[in-house]
Parts: structure tokens; C-alpha cells; sequence
């Protein structure tokens, strides 16, 4: 009975089970009443109690060892015949024993203890779990943030996004998987298996690797010695350039160059002597410097040095020089080589005529006055004007045509002139020789003047005779003659300081070449003329006079004419270029011009008339007051009759001003301010959504993206469409992977599949109800 | 003095080769080009005439199913295949170059209530009113063979709508809950519900593969998670939605047809209020589906048109019908984004394009040009009222037009009985509720 007691008590325990572990020292308090009579048996049926407590069939019936006639129905079995079922024993009172005073104080003590709260309700747990996961994927869902955002930005978006992209395999690989077929394939192949050309890939033949491998350590150290050598050589010497190159003072250069010219001058010589044609080559060589040289502007008056020189030329004889010296140059490379046409030659036979006639002093004399001036050499710069001087009535310009042939002569080919020019030299250094002794130069030069006047004598006598034979000839080669008149003045010229000033005399010159005092007079006279007028004035007059030659009296009076402009207009070398004359002109023209409009118009006044249509505008523009006034209500009307002023006042309606005119202060201007019906038809009135601003709207308007307007570049970057797709191309949704993203889940089945019992479960659930509705 | 001269290069002017453009030199200077506003002005107008003038969208009917066409189906590999299904359980196979069906086959009895392809194109998947679901080979059955499913999966009520799964052997039914299929498996290895009327349609989500959405009849729409086994938000609308299209662009954003004429754009993330409504339909939406380009999607109606609208807009850019069209029941977005089919009552699938006055065909590069140039000149010029007013202007049934009248007054209506309440009330007695929140009635978590 204890043990059913037991039992008892063990079951109310059970319920407390899963919160608290049974006590482990229960068996052990059971123990304690092992030594009653029937304690065994005790024993063993609450083993059997407890034993059965956690099997599932609790209630097993007793376990019969043997046959018995007596088989209790309240399963209470008579075991063992020995026992027997005393009547005390089951009046025994109920009382508490002392071995389950511990239960008891357990039992108090886990009813002291709280309660665990009852589980949540269902569908609490569901919403709770359901927001979890939403909140999850949601977070996983705004990664695709900035990837929205910068598509729905994007100025262009090409679908399909992603590209097929053409892998390049490297070209062994492209070999590899490559046979040749064809016969020329193969041909080529064995050619290069033959030549062991390398396929794959370190592509260095057999040869290279071996030549590579060949070089010894010292062989490279020379050879890199060697290059290091050349390297530093090649360093200094661009060094050196650039330092020389850098160099500015003039007189370095200028003696740089002279050394040069004159070893270049020695060379040609010895070349001459060792080698003619070597000689020739070298020639055209020079030729063509100087054709270079002709084609530069570097000689003429327009740089920036000769323009400050010809202004400081009015005061600084060395600078006029300077100047001069210049434009001979220029005048020495400008000068073309002309092709002897067929007139020419003619000339020439005649001067050849000629120059056996002429006599061999005319040239020494030459030579001789050109002194240490190269530009003497050719036509000088002066030699128009002299044209025209020349054309004086008394001195016939004949006389010099002679000479014009050995100028000719010296623009003939050049070799000849170089030869002729050493001729020259050689010559002039022999006059030279007995004026080598004076001292100082003008001395000197009144000297040669002396002597070479004494021949020029001679020789124009000898002119003045050939003159007459010549006389017969006709105007048209006046033109040469003319040009050439210029070595005999220049004879002059050379005794004079300033050449210029020869020129402007050559008359005098002519006629009184035989009084030298007077000629000096001359000169002096001359002197008093400013100078660069008369610069001005052969520059000026050089395009007119060449042709004109011939006219004699025209000419004269040109020259009369300048020298009147010259001396009242200011000498520049600017109004030099550029005829003063014919900006008047255009001045006058201009005036004319204005008058003839003034005459055409001269019947209306547009200005007035526009005022008077402003000011119209402006009145109808303003706005009226209304006049209410009834005549003839609450007095007498009619003809004649004026309603009161002071009913006409209390009836008037004055109408505020407006807001002032756009115009206002906009004399030529008359804006109307009226809304244009028609136009307004076709004007967005409302400021259409995305812009804030009126103004940006009129901006986006007003900027063309035609290709009228636009370059091709321009017009295609602004039409281009926003959305682009491929004909025929399948456009996939978007991707992680595109994007640059980890796609979220490897796979989202096997999350799912991870849990399979809870969903079946819930599944059965389910069905269950779907089976019930 | 200096004298300039006529100096010509040939390099200048000389083409290097016959094949390179010849190269006409151009004076940008903008005096010489005067008036440049009202000349692209002019142009602009013109532009939309002429595009209004070619704008014929229509480009072809495929008739052949014997009852109303129910559901159709893209084809994921081949641009040219689209499937239907038809009121009487039949499914037909169609060649949209050819025009013509290529394979028809009896699938169910009663309606073909969905159908879609697996995302490899060899087999589809349908489900129909006879409570099954079944799976087809894409190809035809050989010479004597016969016409039999792949796999057949009796349920134990009705289905309604079926998706695929986007990347995995997953596919989705749904009816009476939300079941996630093995493609192996007869039974369900997960099947989701939230409230108790049917559900007509679920969708995958096409970016981010595990997320679903679903509609059902009790007004409400329902987001589940694949990967957790569970419903993640739900939000009730005023009326029913039919169906929902997940963007293929924008992985959180989803649209859904109502029965209210109206479609709404969600962002998933926030259920309480749309993105966009879209308005412009006059009876029921049935059917929307995404270009796959996510800019624009297109709807069918009850009305007996469909409508374009651009995801970003309230208020639809084309409307499509025809004489003999009626009520839309389901509608696709071709996956080159460049044309539309729509299935309807009356047995036919039309396809039309989807830029009505677009040029098919290959283009020359002035063409091209030209049509880029045009283009952005009606965008340029597009708030002109001239211009809008023929961009704008379309042709309309009667039905359709009268009921657009019918209901602008309803609305204005609706709209004065609204301001005069707030107008005669005490202040903030009246709440004033947006357009775009007033068709939501509640969101639950």
C-alpha cells in the first residue's frame, strides 16, 4: 500500500517533472523501511512502481510466476502463499511516514516558485516571425538602392546590360587548335619549322637565343664602355651648341660668319685649282644659298630693326648707312636672273658690239669707285631717279647703253660673274695699291676722286662719240639703258659721302662732270635736303619710273611734284608704304558719298517721325479715365451746353497708372507690351514639372540640338536616345552578378529544404483544415 | 606688303579612301543660321504629326483557339514562341514570325487556369481547373507517339495560378494556399497561407529569386519568402487585385492590376503607400505585364483595350484597341521590348508594337539619326499646347470615350463633395487623404 502511496505521490511529482529534476536521494528515503516483515516485498513494488514510471504502460498488470486459483480482480495478488493479507495492515492509518517529509518540503518548495509564463499566442509568433523576415529582406532588398537610382539617372541605358564579350585567346592557343590544310598552309609552315620560327610562346628563334647566350661578360662590358663614351661624347657636344646657340653679342656672330665665308671662300678656291667640276657643284651650291636666302624676307625695310633704324636715320648717319647697306642687299638678292629672251640677245649682240668698243678703263673706274661698297656692285637702289635725271634735254641717255650690257652681263649665268667678278678684284687691288698709303679716308677719296675723274673724263668723251652712232636707236631700249645709266653715275656717286645725294643730281653731275668744284657745290645743296625723303622718293617712285622711261617731260615734272610732297609732308616710312594721297582720296570719296544719301533722302525724317510713333504707342498705351458724365441729366442740355465742371468731375473715373513702360528709357526702342493672341497660342503657359524656374525652362528651349546648329560630335551626343535596345536580342532582368554583386542566396532552395519537418508538419495542418472546410 | 592667297590643300579635302564620308565643311556661325527656335519648333510639330500619321500598331492576329484565351506564356530562349492557354483547356504553341500555331495540344479539362516555362525553354508547366498540374516538353511528341504530359500532380482543390522560378527546379502554385513545388516532387516542399480566400495569382520575383507575391480575392496582397518559409507583409486595397509583375530592372518594385480601373506601383519595402497610381483604364484591369527594359509596362482591361504606362507616370502613353477586340484577359511584354501580345474573350492573341509609328525593320544610320533627332525635338517641345494636343489626341471607342466623360464627372463630383465637407467643417476634423493613400486600407505585418 505504502508503495501505492508511493506512487501516488511520485505521480503528483511527475507533473512537476520537466521543471525540476526528481531528487536523486528519493530511492534512498525508501530504503529506510526495508526491515519491516513484508519490507522486500515492499521494496520490490515500488522498484516496480518506479520502474514503471517512465515505461508507457503504467498500469501492468502483476506478473504471475506461478499457477494460483486466486486472482485478485483489484489486481492485488495473493502472492506467495506464506503471506498473508493481515486485517491490520489494512487499517494502518494513513499517517506520513517520516521518508516523505523531503517530498513534501520540495513540493512546498516548488509551489512557492512562479509560474512560467504561458507560451505566446500562435499567430503572435507568426506575426513576430513574419516581421523579422521582412524586415531581413528588406535590408537585402535596398542594396539594389544605388543601382535603381543610377538607372533611373542614367542619360543612356543599352539593353541587353550585359555584354557578350569577345574574348581574344592568345595566339598559341589559336595555334594549337589549328592544323594547316590547304597546300600553301602547309608550304608556309614548313618554312617556318625549317627556320625553327618559334609558334608558342617566348618568340625568340633558336638563333637569338643562342646569339643571347653567346655574348661573353667582357665583350659586353667594352661594348657598354664604348656606347657610355659615345653617349657622354654626343652630350658635350650638344652641350657646346646650346651655349654657342645662346650666345647673343652680334659681333660674335658677325666674326663667327665672316670666318666661315672665308674659309668656305679658301675652299672653293683650292677646289677651283684641284677640281673644276667639284668647283661647279660647290657654285650651285652657293646658288642656291642665295636663292634661299631671296626667297626670306630677312633684307627687306618692312623688319622690326630697319624700321627703328629708318627712323633713327634722320639723325644717325652710321644708321642711315646701315640702312642702306640693307636694302642693297636686298636689292643684290632680289635681283632674278632673267632668262635671255630673244630681245635680250639682240641687245647683247649689239653690246658686244659695244664692249669692244667700250674701253677698259670704264670698268677699272668702276671698280674702282665702288670701293669697299658690295651693292655698288649691281644696279644700285638710286638708279631710277637717276633714269629720270637722266632724261635731261642736254645729256642724251645713250651714252651709257654699253654699260647696260655688262650689267646684263653680270645677271648672265653666274659662273661668269664670278669670274668676272675676280677679274675685278684683282684688278681693283692693283689701283688700290697706291692708295693704300693715305691715312685717312675722305683724303683718300678725293684722291681716287682726282684720279678716276681724269678717266671718267676720257671715257665720256669716248661715250659722247659712240652716243651719235647710237642715237638712231629706239625708245623701247631706252628701258635697258636707263637701268643701266646707273654704273656711270655711281662713278660719281663713289666720290660724294653720301650716294644718295648723287642721285638726286646726276644732272649736274653730267654736265659739270668736268668742274668738279661746282659738282661739290652741287652736293652740298643737296645736302640740306633731308634725307630719308629721298629715300622715300626712289622708293616710291621706283614701280612708275621703270616702265616709263621713255616720256621725258612727264617725268620731270613727277620729280618737281615729289620734292614738293616731300617737303611738306613729314617723311615716315610708314606713309611711304602706303600713299598719303590715296587715303585722301578715300576720304573725299566717303563725303561724296554721305552727301549723295543726305540729297536721296532728303525729303523725310525718320528720327521725327519715329518719336511721333513712340509717343503714340506710349499714349495708347495708357490707360483712360472713364467719363460717366450724362449731359443733360439733372440740368438743362443741349447744343452748346456743357455739363458742369463739377459734375463732370464727380463723374470722372480716374484709372491708376500702370506699371511704367518697358521702353521708358529706351530712346530707340518701342517694345509693345500687348499679349499677341497668335503667338500666345503656341507658348507653354504653366511651368511644365521637373524645372523650378521659368528661366531654365527658356534656356533648355532656346538651345538648339539640331545638327544645323550643332557640330556632328555635339549633335549626336544630344540626340542620343535614353533607352537603346537590340533588334532580336532577349533582354534579361537584371542580375547581382551584372552589377557587382554577390547574388543573395546560393541556392533559395536549399533554405527551404533545410527545415522540411516544421513545413510538413504545417503542411498536415494545413491539408487537415482545407479537409474540414 | 603681303599678300595673301587662295591656298588649297588637298588633304583638306580629299577623301583617303572611296569608302570614307565626304567632308562637307560647315559654317557654325549663328548668325548665319537665324531663328533657331521657331525653325526646331516647326520641326518638332511636324515631327509629331508625322508620328501620329504612322502610328499603326497593329501588326497581327493569331486566331485559333476554339474559346477565350486565358493565359499566355513567353518563351525563355527563342523570341519568336509564345504559348497560350484557352478557356477549354487547350494549349497552343504559336511561331510569332510565321504567324501561324505550331502546336496544339488538349491540356485540361475546363479552363487552363495558368501556365509558364521553365526558365531553360524545354518544358512548360500548366495548371487547370481540373485540379492537376502539369508539365510538357516544349517540343512535340515524335511520329506515333502521343500527346502526354511529362509529369502530372493531382492537388486536392483547384489551382489558379502557376510561375516558375527564375534560376532553380522550383516552380510555385497557387489556389487555396501558396505551395513551392520540387520539380521532383509530388507533394509540396512548402506551401504558405495568410487569411482564407483563394489566392488568383502568385509571381516570382525575377531579381531576387526568393521573394513572391501574391494576390488574392480577399482584397489583399501577400509578399512571401521562399527561403524562410514565410509571408512577410500583406496590404489590403479597397477593391481586388488581379494579378501583380514584379520590375525586371527594379528588384523592390511591383505592380498590381486592381478592379478598380486602377494600377498601383508599390515599392515593397513600404506597403502603406503606392509609388504611383496609375489611372486611365475605365473598367477592371486584368493583366500587366513589364518591358523588359523596366521603364514601361503594359495593361489589359475589361474595357477592351490595353494601355501603356510609363513607370513613372500616372496616366498611360498609348491606348491600343480594335473593333473586334474584347475584354483583355492576359497580356505580354515580348522580351526584345519591342512588341506586345494580348489574348482576349473573343479567341484571339494580337500582337501589336509598342511604339505604335516605330519603323520594323533594319534602319540606316540617317534614318537612325533622324529618328533620334525627331525624337528628342517632341521631347524638347512636348509642353507645347499645340504639340501636346496631337501627341496627346487619340481615337477612342464610344464605350470607352463616354465612360471617360462619365467618369471625370463622377470624380469631379467626388472631388467637390470632398472640399466642400472640409470647406463646412471644423478645421482638421476632416483628414485630408492623397490619392495615392486613399486606396489603401491597411497594411498588416
Amino acid at each position: 500500500m505504502s508503495a501505492l502511496r508511493a506512487e501516488e505521490s511520485l505521480l503528483a511529482l511527475r507533473q512537476q517533472e520537466e521543471l525540476e529534476d526528481l531528487p536523486k536521494e528519493y530511492p534512498l528515503s525508501t530504503s529506510e523501511d526495508e526491515g519491516d516483515s513484508d519490507g522486500e516485498r515492499k521494496h520490490q513494488k515500488l522498484l516496480e512502481a518506479i520502474s514503471s514510471l517512465d515505461g508507457k504502460n503504467r498500469r501492468k498488470l502483476a506478473e504471475r510466476s506461478e499457477a494460483s486459483l486466486k486472482v485478485s480482480e483489484f489486481n492485488v495478488s495473493s502472492e506467495g502463499s506464506r503471506e498473508k493479507l493481515v486485517l491490520s495492515d489494512l487499517l494502518e492509518p494513513g499517517k506520513t511516514s517520516s521518508s516523505l517529509a523531503t517530498v513534501k518540503k520540495q513540493l512546498n518548495r516548488v509551489k512557492s516558485k512562479k509560474t512560467v509564463e504561458l507560451p505566446l499566442n500562435k499567430e503572435e509568433v507568426e506575426r513576430i516571425h513574419r516581421e523579422v523576415a521582412f524586415n531581413k529582406t528588406s535590408q537585402a532588398l535596398s542594396k539594389w538602392d544605388p543601382i535603381v537610382l543610377k538607372n533611373r539617372q542614367a542619360e543612356q541605358l543599352v539593353f541587353p546590360l550585359k555584354k557578350e564579350q569577345s574574348a581574344f585567346a592568345p595566339i598559341e592557343h589559336v595555334l594549337s587548335g589549328w592544323k594547316a590544310r590547304t597546300p600553301m598552309e602547309q608550304e608556309i609552315f614548313n618554312l617556318l619549322h625549317k627556320n625553327k620560327q618559334p609558334v608558342t610562346d617566348p618568340l625568340l628563334t633558336p638563333v637569338e637565343k643562342a646569339s643571347l647566350r653567346a655574348m661573353s661578360l667582357e665583350e659586353a662590358k667594352m661594348r657598354r664602355a664604348e656606347l657610355q663614351r659615345a653617349r657622354a661624347l654626343q652630350s658635350y657636344y650638344e652641350a657646346r651648341a646650346r651655349r654657342e646657340k645662346k650666345i647673343k653679342s652680334k659681333k660674335y656672330h658677325k666674326v663667327l660668319k665672316k670666318g666661315k665665308a672665308k674659309k668656305a671662300l679658301k675652299e672653293f678656291e683650292k677646289l677651283q685649282k684641284v677640281s673644276p667640276s667639284a668647283a661647279l657643284e660647290e657654285l650651285e651650291k652657293i646658288e642656291k644659298a642665295r636663292m634661299m636666302e631671296r626667297m626670306s624676307l630677312k633684307h627687306q625695310n618692312s623688319g622690326k630693326w630697319a624700321k627703328s633704324k629708318a627712323i633713327m636715320a634722320k639723325y644717325d648717319l652710321e644708321a642711315r648707312q646701315a640702312l642702306q647697306e640693307q636694302l642693297a642687299r636686298n636689292k643684290e638678292l632680289t635681283q632674278k636672273l632673267q632668262a635671255a629672251s630673244e630681245s635680250e640677245e639682240e641687245e647683247e649682240g649689239a653690246e658686244d658690239e659695244d664692249e669692244m668698243l667700250v674701253p677698259d678703263a670704264v670698268n677699272e673706274v668702276r671698280m674702282n669707285a665702288d670701293g669697299p661698297n658690295p651693292w655698288m656692285l649691281r644696279n644700285g637702289p638710286g638708279e631710277a631717279e637717276q633714269v629720270d635725271i637722266q632724261k635731261d634735254p642736254e645729256q642724251p641717255p645713250e651714252p651709257v647703253a654699253h654699260e647696260a650690257s655688262e650689267s646684263e652681263g653680270e645677271e648672265n649665268p653666274v659662273a661668269e660673274e664670278e669670274m668676272l667678278l675676280k677679274e675685278l678684284e684683282e684688278r681693283r687691288s692693283l689701283r688700290k695699291k697706291p692708295g693704300l698709303n693715305q691715312d685717312a679716308k675722305p683724303v683718300g677719296r678725293r684722291e681716287t676722286k682726282d684720279s678716276s675723274s681724269q678717266e671718267v673724263l676720257s671715257e665720256l668723251r669716248a661715250l659722247s662719240q659712240k652716243l651719235n652712232k647710237e642715237n638712231h636707236r629706239s625708245t623701247k631700249q631706252k628701258v635697258s639703258s636707263a637701268r643701266t645709266v646707273l654704273p656711270v653715275q655711281r662713278e660719281e656717286a663713289a666720290d660724294e659721302e653720301e650716294e644718295p645725294m648723287l642721285l638726286q643730281r646726276p644732272e649736274r653731275a653730267r654736265t659739270l662732270d668736268e668742274l668738279e668744284e661746282l659738282g661739290r657745290e652741287g652736293c652740298f645743296q643737296d645736302k640740306e635736303r633731308p634725307r630719308p625723303a629721298v629715300n622715300g622718293q626712289w622708293l616710291e617712285r621706283k614701280p612708275n619710273n621703270q616702265p616709263g622711261a621713255p616720256k621725258e617731260k612727264p617725268k620731270k615734272e613727277q620729280m618737281i611734284d615729289l620734292q614738293n610732297l616731300l617737303s611738306t609732308k613729314s617723311p615716315s616710312v610708314k606713309s611711304l608704304a602706303v600713299p598719303t594721297t590715296v587715303e585722301e582720296w578715300e576720304d573725299e570719296e566717303e563725303k561724296d558719298q554721305r552727301q549723295m544719301i543726305k540729297e536721296a533722302f532728303a525729303g523725310d525724317d525718320v528720327i521725327r517721325d519715329f518719336l511721333k510713333e513712340k509717343r503714340e504707342a506710349v499714349e495708347a498705351s495708357k490707360p483712360k479715365d472713364v467719363d460717366l458724365t450724362l449731359p443733360g441729366w439733372g440740368e438743362w442740355g443741349g447744343v452748346g451746353l456743357m455739363p458742369s465742371a463739377k459734375k463732370r468731375r464727380r463723374f470722372l473715373i480716374k484709372i491708376p497708372e500702370g506699371p511704367p513702360r518697358k521702353d521708358k528709357n529706351l530712346p530707340n526702342v518701342i517694345i509693345n507690351e500687348k499679349r499677341n493672341i497668335h503667338a500666345a497660342a503656341h507658348q507653354v503657359r504653366v511651368l511644365p514639372y521637373p524645372f523650378t524656374h521659368h528661366q531654365q525652362f527658356e534656356r533648355t528651349i532656346q538651345t538648339p540640338i539640331g545638327s544645323t546648329w550643332n557640330t556632328q560630335r555635339a549633335f549626336q551626343k544630344l540626340t542620343t536616345p535614353k533607352v537603346v535596345t537590340k533588334p532580336g536580342h532577349i533582354i534579361k532582368p537584371i542580375k547581382a552578378e551584372d552589377v557587382g554583386y554577390r547574388s543573395s542566396s546560393r541556392s533559395d532552395l536549399s533554405v527551404v529544404q533545410r527545415n522540411p519537418k516544421r513545413l510538413s508538419i504545417r503542411h498536415k495542418k494545413q491539408l487537415k483544415k482545407n479537409s474540414v472546410d | 606688303m603681303k599678300v595673301k592667297m587662295l591656298s588649297r590643300n588637298p588633304d583638306n579635302y580629299v577623301r583617303e579612301t572611296k569608302l570614307d564620308l565626304q567632308r562637307v565643311p560647315r559654317n557654325y556661325d549663328p548668325t548665319l543660321h537665324p531663328f533657331e527656335v521657331p525653325r526646331e519648333y516647326m520641326r518638332a510639330l511636324n515631327a509629331t504629326k508625322l508620328e501620329r500619321v504612322f502610328a499603326k500598331p497593329f501588326l497581327a492576329s493569331l486566331d485559333g483557339h476554339r474559346d477565350g484565351v486565358n493565359c499566355l506564356a513567353k518563351h525563355p530562349k527563342s523570341l519568336a514562341t509564345v504559348l497560350s492557354g484557352a478557356c477549354d483547356g487547350e494549349v497552343r504553341i504559336w511561331n510569332l514570325t510565321k504567324r501561324k500555331c505550331i502546336r496544339a495540344l488538349q491540356a485540361h479539362e475546363g479552363f487552363v487556369r495558368g501556365i509558364c516555362t521553365r526558365f531553360c525553354g524545354t518544358s512548360f508547366f500548366t495548371v487547370g481547373d481540373d485540379k492537376t498540374v502539369k508539365q510538357w516538353k516544349m517540343d512535340g511528341p515524335g511520329f506515333g507517339e502521343e500527346e502526354e504530359p511529362l509529369h502530372t500532380i493531382l492537388g486536392k482543390t483547384v489551382y489558379t495560378g502557376i510561375d516558375h522560378h527564375w534560376k532553380e527546379a522550383v516552380f510555385a502554385t497557387c489556389g487555396q494556399q501558396v505551395d513551392i513545388w520540387d520539380e521532383q516532387r509530388t507533394n509540396p516542399i512548402c506551401s504558405m497561407t495568410w487569411g482564407f480566400d483563394s489566392i488568383s495569382s502568385v509571381k516570382f520575383n525575377p531579381i531576387e529569386t526568393f521573394l513572391l507575391g501574391s494576390c488574392a480575392s480577399d482584397r489583399n496582397i501577400v509578399l512571401y519568402d521562399m527561403r524562410q518559409a514565410t509571408p512577410l507583409k500583406k496590404v489590403i486595397l479597397d477593391m481586388r487585385t488581379n494579378t501583380i509583375c514584379w520590375n525586371p530592372m527594379e528588384a523592390f518594385i511591383f505592380t498590381a492590376a486592381n478592379e478598380d480601373y486602377n494600377l498601383y506601383t508599390f515599392d515593397m519595402r513600404a506597403l502603406d503607400t503606392p509609388v504611383m497610381v496609375h489611372m486611365d483604364h475605365v473598367s477592371a484591369v486584368l493583366d500587366v505585364d513589364y518591358s523588359p527594359t523596366g521603364k514601361e509596362f503594359v495593361s489589359a482591361s475589361f474595357d477592351k483595350s490595353i494601355r501603356i504606362f510609363p513607370v513613372d507616370k500616372g496616366r498611360s502613353r498609348e491606348v491600343y484597341h480594335t473593333k473586334r477586340m474584347q475584354h483583355v484577359i492576359c497580356v505580354k511584354w515580348t522580351s526584345d521590348s519591342k512588341y506586345i501580345m494580348c489574348g482576349s474573350d473573343e479567341m484571339n492573341i494580337r500582337l501589336w508594337k509598342a511604339n505604335a509609328s516605330e519603323k520594323l525593320g533594319v534602319l540606316t544610320s540617317r534614318e537612325k539619326a533622324a529618328k533620334d533627332y525627331n525624337q528628342k525635338l517632341k521631347e524638347k517641345f512636348q509642353h507645347h499646347p499645340h504639340i501636346k494636343r496631337i501627341a496627346r489626341h487619340r481615337h477612342l471607342p464610344k464605350s470607352i470615350y463616354s465612360q471617360i466623360q462619365e467618369q471625370r464627372i463622377m470624380r469631379e463630383a467626388r472631388r467637390r463633395k470632398e472640399v466642400n465637407r472640409l470647406k463646412h467643417s471644423k478645421p482638421g476634423s476632416v483628414p485630408i487623404v492623397s490619392e495615392k493613400k486613399k486606396h489603401i486600407v491597411a497594411v498588416v505585418k
